[in-house]
């Protein structure tokens, strides 16, 4: 058996179903023996959407997402895909290709320090030495990526380590890392505080982040808040903690959140933070989320707690362990005024839209189109103003919200969305994406014809950058810089060169028609909705 | 500001110091002295980082230093808890004439004259980094050629916190 015979059995081990990848030599051996294994491969068109598309999967399986590229350029292109993935701490196993181990450090023909080079966003990486070791570090990368604080894992593998024979293989059944041993249970002291305090508490509310989807504890967070009555808001990565239209669920918070959302979280005298990195553009004054509060902050990441803001109480533990103690803890709390103040907010306080009716309103066709979506539907947000359209109007049942909160890459939605139909083959997958998103990833359309991913695509089209075209708007008083596009492609031929159904809306008319027929292709399609240019979030 | 020194137990694996020293520059955090090395069991390196910032800054270095998969422990090593120690070497230009007087300072300082040439003398001293300050002021008046300091190497004082392998 060879090195990269190893590997692919690794992989069999673990589990994994697709690898998404490029090819090059240095990673011909791994794509050589993979011919040989049950595990599908899925040639994406640019390095950074395989690890977009491993990470769409991830996120609606639960299980660690793998891409594999070649060295060099290969792996220096899946970096930012990489980074997307620590940012919003979603598993991934990240395989690269390296040139001979005897060449390292000598600047030889697509070599590069790749291990290096990801350091700051990976939770680990390895440089394999001796192809006997890739069982140890492939158990061991699988177990890093996918416990704790999730996050992406790379493993470099030299080409002669993948040609090399392994004597014997023999996959790990435990890891034995002595130094890496993440705290999964919340203390019981500090788990009684947080329900003495919440039995006390007139105003309580909890802030549901994407750490919560990371845990799988949306069932218990839900059953929590129900029986005891808590409202609860959610940052853009919590999205879909709570369903959209459940009575005890407030929005999103955030500068780009509802604006009751906010209001109920500051006004609240406990807040309980669960999987929420209290990051910039969720809270934008720390100061309003500990003045006259008890703050509980909630996080599986010790790190996290008081990074950006001091917790009364700090709670280390998954999330999903917590809210199963939480609810062995008998307690009354009576707070009954407090959701008649946060109802009234609710009821009037959503923001008012200047609708412009020569074209597609995107807020209005979001809770449209998410109406007419399936129950377990998958919806995946690109990065632009289509991102804070979908926060603000996707209307979530039980399905999935997909976005890059955390670090916000164009590009994202869809490669994720693939990812996430081809985990999820029977439930429906739309991406909703700007055209300047769109055009960073359009390239994948091939892929997804090639490997027949029927995943939906709606292109909200204002020729425009919009999101950076808002902000000089405000901050440069309409002196605008480098956000015209215009020279994009006409998106009704570009499907046809793809064989792709292609739609497109103008106006409103017809809006409901429309989304039927798009939700009923059984295969891929591509619809355009021209949006005013000048339309703000 | 306040200034805190470390005590950090790492696996001793390649790449390991690189992990740290990269931590505390993408975060942005001060460095004054790290020294490392292996520790009585080879599979763990010992490593003493002396830095500084206000109490937030110095709880979060904690943290995230602790939160790497390589690092096994972290401690922070209390002035009056702990030893401090650090090496210096000090190459110094002397004539014939000077040399007596920068041997008498080094004798004081109990420092050794590690070697001696026709223009040129090396001290080695070691202690804790006041000693070592305070021998390089009593040198004002000689022409110091070149300064190695290795930065504080330190150990808890007594048995109670020492982590057990």
């Amino acid at each position: 058996m060879l090195g990269a015979d190893a590997m692919i059995k690794c992989l069999e081990e673990e589990g994994v179903e697709y690898v998404f990848g490029y090819p090059g030599v240095a990673i011909c051996p791994f794509y050589n023996s993979i011919l040989n294994s049950k595990i599908k491969t899925i040639l994406i068109r640019t390095e950074q959407n395989a690890a977009h598309a491993a990470s769409g999967l991830a996120r609606v399986t639960g299980k660690v997402g793998v891409c594999a590229v070649t060295s060099g350029p290969g792996a220096t292109n899946v970096i930012t895909g990489i980074a997307t993935a620590f940012a919003d701490s979603i598993p991934l196993v990240c395989i690269t290709g390296q040139v001979n181990s005897e060449l390292i450090g000598s600047d030889v023909f697509q070599e590069a320090d790749i291990t290096g080079a990801v350091e700051s966003f990976v939770k680990y990486s390895y440089l394999v030495k001796d192809a006997n070791e890739i069982p140890r570090i492939f158990k061991e990368a699988f177990y890093i990526a996918n416990s704790g604080r999730k996050g992406p894992v790379l493993i470099d593998v030299p080409i002669d380590i993948q040609n090399a024979a392994v004597k014997k293989f023999e996959y790990p059944t435990e890891v034995n890392l002595r130094t890496y041993k993440p705290t999964i249970k919340g203390h019981a002291v500090q788990i009684k505080k947080v329900i003495k305090e919440l039995s006390k508490a007139e105003r309580p509310i909890i802030c549901a982040g994407g750490g919560v989807l990371l845990s799988g504890a949306e069932k218990e967070l839900r059953a929590f808040a129900e029986k005891y009555k808590i409202p609860v808001v959610s940052t853009m990565m919590g999205i879909g903690v709570m369903p959209t239209k459940h009575p005890m669920y407030y929005g999103m918070v955030g500068n780009n959140g509802k604006p009751y959302a906010n209001r109920a979280m500051n006004e609240s005298d406990l807040l309980i933070m669960v999987g929420a990195r209290v990051a910039d553009r969720a809270v934008s004054q720390p100061d309003l989320i500990t003045e006259n509060k008890v703050l509980v902050h909630i996080d599986v990441d010790p790190a996290e707690i008081g990074k950006n803001v001091g917790a009364s109480i700090p709670l280390v533990g998954d999330a999903k362990h917590i809210f199963e103690d939480f609810a062995k803890e008998e307690f009354s709390c009576e707070h009954g005024e407090w959701i008649i103040t946060l109802n009234h907010y609710r009821d009037t306080m959503e923001k008012k839209r200047k609708i412009n009716p020569d074209y597609v309103d995107p807020a209005a066709f979001i809770s449209m189109l998410s109406e007419a979506m399936e129950e377990d539907a998958i919806y995946v947000a690109d990065v632009g103003q289509n991102q804070i359209w979908s926060c603000g109007y996707h209307i979530v049942k039980n399905g999935r919200f997909l976005t890059t909160g955390g670090m916000g890459t164009m590009g994202y939605s869809i490669p994720a969305a693939m990812g996430a139909k081809l985990a999820c083959p029977d439930r429906q997958v739309v991406a909703v994406c700007g055209d300047g998103s769109f055009q960073m990833s359009m390239m994948e359309l091939a892929t997804m014809r090639q490997f027949k991913v029927p995943v939906k695509i709606i292109v909200l089209k204002n020729n425009c950058l919009g999101m950076v075209r808002q902000y000089q708007h405000f901050t440069y008083q309409d002196h605008y810089s480098v956000v015209d596009l215009s020279g994009s492609p006409d998106l009704e031929k570009l499907a046809m060169a793809y064989d792709m159904k292609f739609m497109r809306l103008f106006t409103m008319d017809g809006v409901e028609n429309a989304i039927r027929e798009f939700l009923a292709q059984d295969e891929s399609v591509l619809m355009e909705c021209v949006i005013d240019p000048m339309d703000l979030v | 500001m306040h200034r805190k020194v470390f005590q950090l137990l790492v696996d001793n694996t390649s790449g390991v110091l690189s992990r740290i020293s990269g931590l505390f520059s993408r975060r942005g955090y001060n460095i004054e002295s790290i020294t490392a090395g292996v520790t009585a069991d080879p599979r763990y390196t010992r490593i003493t980082i002396v830095t500084s910032g206000d109490d937030e800054i110095l709880a979060q270095i904690e943290k995230q230093v602790a939160k790497l998969v390589d690092v096994r422990d972290i401690k922070e090593l209390k002035p009056g808890e702990s030893v401090y120690r650090e090496l210096a070497m000090i190459k110094i230009k002397t004539t014939a004439e000077q040399r007596q007087g920068v041997i008498a300072v080094a004798d004081v300082f109990r420092a050794k004259i590690v070697d001696v040439s026709k223009d040129s003398l090396i001290i080695e001293l070691t202690g804790n980094q006041d000693k070592i300050e305070a021998f390089l002021d009593l040198l004002d008046g000689f022409e110091i050629l070149e300064l190695a300091r290795t930065g504080i190497a330190g150990l808890g004082r007594g048995i109670e916190n020492v982590t057990y392998l």
